[in-house]
Parts: C-alpha cells; sequence; structure tokens
C-alpha cells in the first residue's frame, strides 16, 4: 500500500534506529573478550579469562540465583494480582473502577525511586527487617503492572460473548476457564509475564532501597562498576545473560505471534 | 466407577450453581476478584505514599540525624525558596521531555517497520532484537555509553577515522540525553508498534480512495491513530527519566545533578528523608498531571 | 461534567479507605517494633562485650572498596569460619545511609563499617554504633597514640571502634598534558585548566577550598578547616562556586574519577592514592603531588553497628585486620598507611622502601600536616557554637553543584 519510496525510506530508518540500540551492546559483548581491566577503546589483547573468573566466582552465582528467585517469585504474584485485577477492570463497571485501573497505573508511572523510598520508610516504620521478601514486594508493584496491562489488552480484543456462549451451552466456570478463557489468555501471560520478570531481574533502583544486605546481580553489578576492579567480568556475565535468554524471548516472541484466531482484524 | 460417577454429580452441580450465582451477581465476583490485589496495593503501596507524603513535613536534628515528629512546612519553604530546587527540577523536567520527543522520533520509524512493511519471519527477528536489550542490564548499557563518548572512546575513534573533529561529550547533559534516550528506547518501540498494528488496512485503503496522498493518509489517519502508543510509551520514558539517578552520576558533568540525585544523597546524609520527601513531591506531581493528560489521550487503552 | 465528579469522589473514596488501612497497618507494625528496640546485642553503654565468643559464620562490612580484599579476607575466613559479604560504598554519605535504612544501628543487616572521621561522628551521634571493648583488640595498644582514641571514634573516653589505616588526599595530574606539573593546591582553581579538572561530589570536600584559602588568604583567620565561622564558611563557598565553571566532572566514586583520567576526559583532580596505583599499573601517564602545605586526609574506624547479628565475628575481623602483617598488606592494596606501625617491616618486605614511601615511620609533627576529615558540628571550641554544621555544609554542597 505505501509507495515504494516510503518503504526504502522506512527501512533505511529503522535499521539505523536498530543500529543504535545495537552497537553498544555489541561493544559490551566485545569487552567480555577485552584482556585490560580498564575500559578503553578499542579493545585489547582478547581472552577468555574473564568467563572462567565469573563461572567460579562465588559472589557472582549467589547474586544471580537470588535475582532468579526474586523474578520468579515477584512474576508468579504478578500473574496472580495482575490477572485478577484486569479482569475486574475488563469485565464490570462497577463504582470507583476509574479509580482502581489508575491506582494499578501508579507503580510504573511514578518514579521508582518514590516508589523505593515510600517502601523503605514504610519497612522502618512498621519495623520490617530486610529480607528477600521485601524486594519481592518491592518489585511486585511494577511486576503487577504489567501482566495487568498485557492481560487486559488482550481480554479488550476478546469478545465478551464467547464467555456468555460457553455458559450457555453448559460450561461450569472451571470448563469455561479451561477451554475459553484460557486459550485466549494464555499468549498474554507468557508475553506478560516474561516482560515482568526481565524488568525484576534488571531493577536497581527500587531494590536499593529495598535490598539491605543481599546482593541481587544488578546490585552486584553496580558495586563491581564502583570497585573498577573486575568489569570484564560484568561484561562476562552480561554476555552470559543474553545468550541465556534468547530462547524464552524468542519462545514468547513465537506465541505471542500465534494470537490471530480471535484477533478483530 | 459408578460411585465416582456418582460422586461427581453433585460437585458438578455445586460448581455449576456457583458460577451461576457469581454469573448473576457480578458485584460479588467484582468483590472476589478486586479483594486480593487491591488490599496487597492498598497496605503495601499507597500506605507507603501517605507515610512518605507525611514525613516531608517532619524536620530532622542537626546534631544526631534523628527525625523530629513536629508539624512544620519549612522543608517546602526551602524548596520553594531556594533557587537551586527550582534549576534542579526545571532541568530535570526538560531533560525528560526531551528524551521522550527523541525516543518517539527514533520509535516511530522501526515500530512502523516491524508492524506494517516486514515480512512476518522478519518481524519476528525485529521483535527479538528489540525485545533482547532489555534482558541486558541496563547499567551495563549506561557503562558502555562512558566509553563510547568518552575523549579517547569508539566515537571519536570513529569520527577521527571519518576525518572528523572530536564530538566533546563526555559529562555533558547532551551526554545524558543521548544515553536516557538509548536506554528507554525499547519502552516506546513496543507501544507504538502495538497501536500501529492495530491500524486496520481498509482504513488505510479507505484514504487512498478518497484521494488522500500517502502524506495526508499519514498526518490524518496513522498518526491519530498511533498517539495513544506514542503517548503511552510516553509514560514510560518520561516517567523513567524523571526518577532515574544513575544515568547522571554516570555519564552527566558538573552541571547534571537530577531530582533523583538530591533526593538520593538527601536520604543519605543525617538521613534527611523528610526534605528528600518534600522534594519527591515534584516529580509526582509532574506525573499526575502527565497521567491525567494521557489518559484524555486514550493512553491508558494502548499501554 | 457530573461524570468527572463520580471519578474524582471514586477515586477519593477508594484512596481514603487504602490510606486508613495502611494507617492501621503501620500503627500495629510500629507498636511491635517500638517493644523490641531496647535490645541489643550487649548490655547498655558500658565499654562494649566483655569477650569474643564463637563466630556466628557471617561477617557482613559496610567498606571502602578493597577493605576486605581477598588478598588478606581469605584467610581470615578460613581461620574464623565468618564468610563476608560485602557492601562497597562510594562516600561517608553512603556508608551512613547504608547503617540508617531499615531503622538505624545497620538495620540488624550489617556487622561493621569502616567510617572515614566525617561519618563516625554522625554515626555515634545518631545512635547507630555501640562501644567497643578495645582490651579484646591486642594490636590496639601498639597503635600510633594519636590513633588510638581519636576524637572522631572516642567520645568520653568510650571507643566505638578501632582505628585501622589512614591517608591523604591528593592532587593527581597527567604528565603528558599538563607541564609543567602544579605543586600547589591553586591548580585546581587556575582557569587555565577550565574543563580538565575533576574532584569529589562530597561535601566534606568544602575543606579541602577552606584549606587552600587557610595558606592563600590569611586574613580570614582559618585555622581549622573543618571549623568555619559564617564569613569564613561563605568565602569558602564562593571559591567552590566559581572552581565549578572550571570542572568538568564531580565524580561520585572514585574509580569515576579514574576512568576519567585514563579515557583522557580529565587531566587534573583531587583523588585517592589507590587511584594513582591502579592508572600507573595501567601505564596512564599520571603523577601523584602532596603540596607541600599538605593535604586534607582520612582516618578510617571499623565500628561496630549497633545492631550487629554477628558480633564476635565482627570482633574477630577488628583483631584480625589490625595485625601488622594483615595492616601491611591492606595498606599497599589500597596505597594507605597502617595504625599499627609494626606493619613496616612486613610492608617493605611486600614492596621495598614502602614504609617510607607512606610516610608509616615519620614523627608525630608530620601528622600536623594532615587534616583528617571530621563532621562539622556548630561547637568548634571557642565556646560560641557559631560555626557551620553538616547540615549547612551539605545544603552549601547542593547549591554549589546543583
Amino acid at each position: 500500500m505505501e509507495s515504494r519510496a516510503t518503504r526504502i525510506g522506512f527501512g533505511i530508518a529503522a535499521a539505523l534506529v536498530l543500529a543504535f540500540l545495537w552497537i553498544p551492546i555489541l561493544i559490551i559483548l566485545a569487552y567480555a573478550f577485552n584482556g585490560s581491566i580498564l575500559q578503553t577503546w578499542p579493545v585489547q589483547n582478547l581472552t577468555l579469562h574473564w568467563f572462567r573468573e565469573a563461572w567460579h566466582d562465588q559472589e557472582v552465582r549467589s547474586a544471580l540465583w537470588l535475582s532468579v528467585k526474586i523474578g520468579l517469585i515477584s512474576t508468579a504474584v504478578a500473574l496472580v494480582l495482575g490477572t485478577a485485577a484486569s479482569f475486574a477492570i475488563s469485565r464490570f463497571q462497577f463504582f470507583g473502577r476509574e479509580s482502581v485501573s489508575f491506582l494499578l497505573l501508579l507503580p510504573i508511572a511514578l518514579p521508582g525511586i518514590i516508589t523505593g523510598m515510600a517502601l523503605s520508610s514504610f519497612y522502618t516504620f512498621a519495623g520490617i527487617g530486610f529480607s528477600i521478601w521485601t524486594i519481592v514486594i518491592g518489585h511486585a508493584t511494577f511486576c503487577v503492572v504489567v501482566v495487568y496491562n498485557n492481560v487486559l489488552a488482550r481480554l479488550r480484543r476478546t469478545s465478551p460473548s464467547l464467555i456468555e456462549a460457553s455458559m450457555d451451552l453448559g460450561a461450569d466456570g472451571w470448563q469455561t476457564f479451561r477451554f475459553v478463557v484460557w486459550p485466549v489468555l494464555s499468549t498474554a501471560l507468557v508475553a506478560g509475564g516474561l516482560l515482568a520478570f526481565a524488568l525484576s531481574f534488571d531493577e536497581v533502583i527500587v531494590t536499593t532501597f529495598t535490598a539491605g544486605a543481599q546482593t541481587t546481580l544488578p546490585i552486584w553489578i553496580l558495586d563491581t562498576i564502583q570497585r573498577g576492579q573486575q568489569l570484564p567480568v560484568v561484561n562476562a556475565v552480561v554476555f552470559f545473560v543474553v545468550v541465556l535468554t534468547v530462547i524464552p524471548v524468542i519462545v514468547s516472541q513465537r506465541l505471542t505471534q500465534d494470537s490471530g484466531l480471535l484477533r478483530r482484524r | 466407577m459408578s460411585e465416582l460417577a456418582q460422586s461427581g454429580a453433585p460437585v458438578r452441580s455445586a460448581r455449576l450453581r456457583l458460577s451461576a450465582e457469581l454469573w448473576r451477581r457480578p458485584w460479588l465476583k467484582v468483590v472476589a476478584l478486586l479483594a486480593l490485589p487491591v488490599l496487597a496495593f492498598a497496605v503495601v503501596y499507597l500506605g507507603s505514599l501517605v507515610a512518605l507524603f507525611i514525613s516531608s513535613f517532619w524536620q530532622v536534628d542537626a546534631f544526631t540525624g534523628k527525625i523530629v515528629h513536629t508539624w512544620t512546612f519549612a522543608n517546602f519553604s526551602s524548596l520553594i525558596h531556594d533557587p537551586v530546587y527550582r534549576r534542579i527540577a526545571f532541568r530535570t523536567i526538560w531533560i525528560a521531555a526531551a528524551v521522550t520527543v527523541a525516543d518517539a522520533i527514533l520509535a516511530f520509524p522501526l515500530a512502523y517497520f516491524m508492524a506494517r512493511l516486514a515480512p512476518p519471519r522478519l518481524r519476528a527477528l525485529l521483535f527479538v532484537l528489540v525485545l533482547l536489550p532489555l534482558w541486558t542490564s541496563y547499567l551495563v548499557r549506561i557503562y558502555a555509553w562512558r566509553t563510547i563518548l568518552a575523549k579517547d572512546g569508539a566515537l571519536n575513534w570513529a569520527l577521527n577515522g571519518l576525518g572528523l573533529p572530536d564530538a566533546n561529550l563526555a559529562y555533558t547533559n547532551t551526554a545524558m540525553w543521548i544515553v536516557f534516550s538509548y536506554v528507554w528506547l525499547p519502552f516506546m518501540v513496543l507501544p507504538v508498534y502495538a497501536a500501529l498494528e492495530r491500524i486496520p488496512d481498509s482504513y488505510l485503503e479507505a484514504s487512498q480512495d478518497l484521494g488522500g496522498r500517502s502524506w495526508r493518509t499519514f498526518r490524518s489517519v496513522i498518526l491519530p491513530l498511533a498517539l495513544p502508543g506514542i503517548v503511552a510509551g510516553s509514560i514510560f520514558t518520561f516517567s523513567l527519566t524523571l526518577g532515574d539517578f544513575i544515568t547522571p552520576a554516570l555519564v552527566g558533568g558538573a552541571n547534571s545533578q537530577f531530582i533523583g540525585n538530591v533526593v538520593h544523597s538527601y536520604v543519605g546524609i543525617s538521613n534527611n528523608v523528610p526534605l528528600a520527601a518534600a522534594f519527591a513531591v515534584v516529580p509526582v506531581i509532574v506525573m499526575a498531571v502527565y497521567l491525567l493528560v494521557a489518559k484524555r489521550l486514550g493512553a491508558f487503552e494502548a499501554l | 461534567m457530573r461524570k468527572q465528579h463520580r471519578h474524582v469522589l471514586g477515586w477519593a473514596a477508594a484512596a481514603l479507605v487504602v490510606g486508613a488501612l495502611a494507617l492501621v497497618a503501620a500503627g500495629c507494625g510500629g507498636s511491635s517494633s517500638s517493644s523490641s528496640g531496647g535490645t541489643t546485642t550487649n548490655g547498655g553503654n558500658t565499654s562494649g562485650q566483655a569477650s569474643i565468643g564463637k563466630g556466628e559464620g557471617k561477617l557482613n562490612l559496610i567498606e571502602w572498596p578493597y577493605y576486605s580484599d581477598p588478598s588478606f579476607a581469605k584467610k581470615f575466613t578460613q581461620q574464623t569460619g565468618c564468610v563476608i559479604q560485602r557492601k562497597d560504598a562510594g562516600s561517608s554519605n553512603e556508608m551512613v545511609a547504608l547503617m540508617r535504612a531499615g531503622g538505624g544501628g545497620g538495620g540488624g543487616q550489617w556487622d561493621l563499617v569502616s567510617a572515614s572521621g566525617d561519618a563516625s561522628l554522625r554515626l555515634i551521634k545518631g545512635g547507630d554504633v555501640q562501644p567497643v571493648n578495645v582490651n579484646l583488640i591486642p594490636q590496639w595498644k601498639r597503635f600510633i597514640p594519636i590513633f588510638k582514641s581519636p576524637a572522631h571514634n572516642t567520645v568520653d573516653g568510650v571507643h566505638y571502634g578501632v582505628s585501622v589505616q589512614w591517608g591523604p588526599n591528593v592532587l593527581l595530574y597527567n604528565n603528558t598534558k599538563i607541564k609543567p606539573g602544579p605543586t600547589n593546591w591553586n591548580a585546581l582553581y587556575d582557569s587555565k585548566y577550565k574543563g580538565q579538572i575533576t574532584i569529589p561530589n562530597n561535601p566534606i570536600q568544602i575543606a579541602d577550598a577552606a584549606f587552600y584559602l587557610q595558606h592563600s588568604n590569611p586574613s580570614l583567620g582559618i585555622t581549622d578547616p573543618y571549623e568555619l565561622n559564617k564569613k569564613q564558611f561563605d568565602a569558602t563557598v564562593n571559591l567552590l562556586k566559581q572552581q565549578k565553571k572550571l570542572v568538568k566532572l564531580y565524580w561520585n566514586y572514585d574509580t569515576d574519577g579514574r576512568s576519567a583520567f585514563a579515557n583522557g576526559d580529565v587531566s587534573l583532580g583531587a583523588i585517592w592514592p589507590v587511584d594513582t596505583l591502579a592508572l600507573q599499573a595501567k601505564k596512564v601517564p599520571v603523577t601523584e603531588v602532596i603540596p607541600k602545605e599538605g593535604a586534607t586526609g582520612w582516618a578510617d574506624t571499623w565500628m561496630l553497628a549497633k545492631k550487629a547479628p554477628h558480633p564476635n565475628c565482627a570482633y574477630k575481623w577488628m583483631k584480625y585486620v589490625t595485625t601488622p602483617q594483615v595492616q601491611a598488606q591492606q595498606a599497599l592494596v589500597f596505597g594507605e598507611t597502617p595504625v599499627n606501625p609494626q606493619a613496616c617491616p612486613f610492608m617493605n618486605k611486600i614492596q621495598a622502601g614502602s614504609c617510607a614511601k607512606y610516610h608509616l615511620n615519620e614523627p608525630l609533627s608530620y601528622y600536623n600536616t594532615i587534616k583528617f576529615w571530621k563532621t562539622p558540628i556548630a561547637d568548634c571550641g571557642n565556646g560560641k557554637n557559631d560555626c557551620m554544621d553538616y547540615n549547612a555544609w551539605q545544603k552549601a554542597w547542593t547549591e554549589i553543584t546543583g
């Protein structure tokens, strides 16, 4: 439909933006092989030393494991709460509905430093000691929003008459859920869950206020950057994480693309 | 066997009754569904915000650094009367706006290409390429930019290779602008893509049938329909920039203090949470206004 | 219009309910915390615990980078079974913030903090640290006398930690870009070097400017850069506002300043000896100067958090890091000077001549040229209470850099 010139123009612009997005990442990946500790350009005497170092580093392992745990728990919490909220908001009209939907967006719309500071003074106020759960609560606030948004968008595109039809045909709530709602929702849940996990996994600002003596992976990275001693190890770890996440990202992408069945186009 | 079937029947009828009951009284379901999330959010999140807001009316004892629980407007009055806070707030908002505009401009062609021009396979690849940076530590990406923009860094190396002079970008506000635009770009691309993808082809055909040239179609059909997506993305880019303190600390220069830096350092120094909380009210108000405008523009439907 | 009203009403109602719930929840939690607040790991305000018990298997440190460097900390863990978890802080402020998070006193998370003199008194006055029984630290008796009970970690004869190391803030320059090299602190205020200067982003930096004014402008009558009256303070702040136009970067972490030197973004600045060592090791052409008027410096103390969860491991650590051999190792990792003079031969064994290089063998008079960081307070000993306190320093620093 677009003219040839438009298409070429958009193609070139898109390629340039992608280059902007990816050149720094390629540089990071290249620095994982840098022989020198100081990060100066260009990369010098290539080595695999840092991967070995990262692999054997106990701190890296425990930080990675803690981040994975927090990410999984926060995502699980977000999936439950976010789905429930999106159902309520999309299906029903009730007093205060607008305010609730506005409220749900707050954690992602308000700057992280405010969420972090507010939670940290709340914990102090309530005498709650720092633990993995204080971090999870902090992360869940914005993870819920992500799932909520994804599920809500999917529900908006699905006609409510599908559920009514299922009920009319004699299905109970569980059957309706299993055979009508779940197929529609599952891909949105995967997409929302993955994004929620990614956000939690990479979160620094809220975490600095809610972690106490615990070290998540981003906090370990921040500390290491500040120490300036082991930068290539950080790059090696990042390299590892990126490679590890290619698969789930591709899978989720596949899943979310195949939802054409119920699309209204 | 028959026993099983018999015991299954009452359960099933109970389930049916329950779902019918719920179906007839929607408010029951609302309460059931909302009780959990709202309680969780309410107690933890709003409670914290309320506590923070209250503490902005307190003071800190200069000697011991303990919080004194007497009500005072002193924090707000020093924020209003000290020009430095206005300067910092203005700088923060201004750069957040500039970042948002830059991201909208950068995201649009990429999102458009993904949504409307790329064949399915390429689209899938592009999607992965936009999502993957979110998995690359944000700190490391910021740090990489420092290496790129440094005087002896990759950018000047490339410029000199092309016979161009050095770009003196390290430790400036321009550097912050570039880095912020960079790290938040995927958050803009995704909603814009979603909005563009939803435009039915028939709209464009109709526009063309009615004699609309491609520019006219773009301006009168595509842009208005993409706008909610852009505004939705801008909520992320704007708010994320507004609250950041790490990027200014890592790539900013001598004139780069953000609201976040001041707040962060006040929380640190003599634990002056009250003054920090008072200053934190600024981004809250800014975001509240922003959200109300965004809602008007239909961004909440496009998030 | 009416619809909007309803929205606002609904919103307000939701907020009210929620706020009330939150307050109730907060109230319940708050009362329970106050009832348990009085307990500490050992009784009252005597001089710390009487003996060192069995290690708890863990030790959580807030430290300056490298203060528990594996090169000497590994052996400690092997000997005591105390596994170290560390948090590197970039500034004294960050240390204080970390100690005060989660209700203060280390929040029940942290055991020790390697506070410099500008943080230590704040931690003592804020009730974040507890008395330490120096009799349990055998090497303490052998310290250089001024580091046994310095005013920054000992109040009314009660010790709140043990001194560990000290060092100067130095002037560093790139010797290929700046010729001839500066010999005086005035280089940092010289418009000749506009856009090439880096200095620490830390309110205590005001003392560096005051120290410079003490020597360059005697008419102000500054005798101690940490005790400034209004007039002296304003003059100093003014100087720093002028300096801002020349500054390329206020570094938050010394490694930020370090990489700015390494990447050619700055060529002159105030930084620490550890950065000189790191840069020289990477063949960056830098030279370090301590001008003849002297310098400001830091003297660090391992302080015991009030709610330390592992006090026995903490004592074991204080015992360990004050032994001559470990003192020498740490000194050469960081480029600083031990407080235990017995470390001298060990330093020379690791690196010949290093004992003299780091001034461990100087007479006591030498220490008068180093103005150690301390927390500025209103009462500066003249009976007038007219000195600017730390809050004023902090506000002024925000004004300078903002």
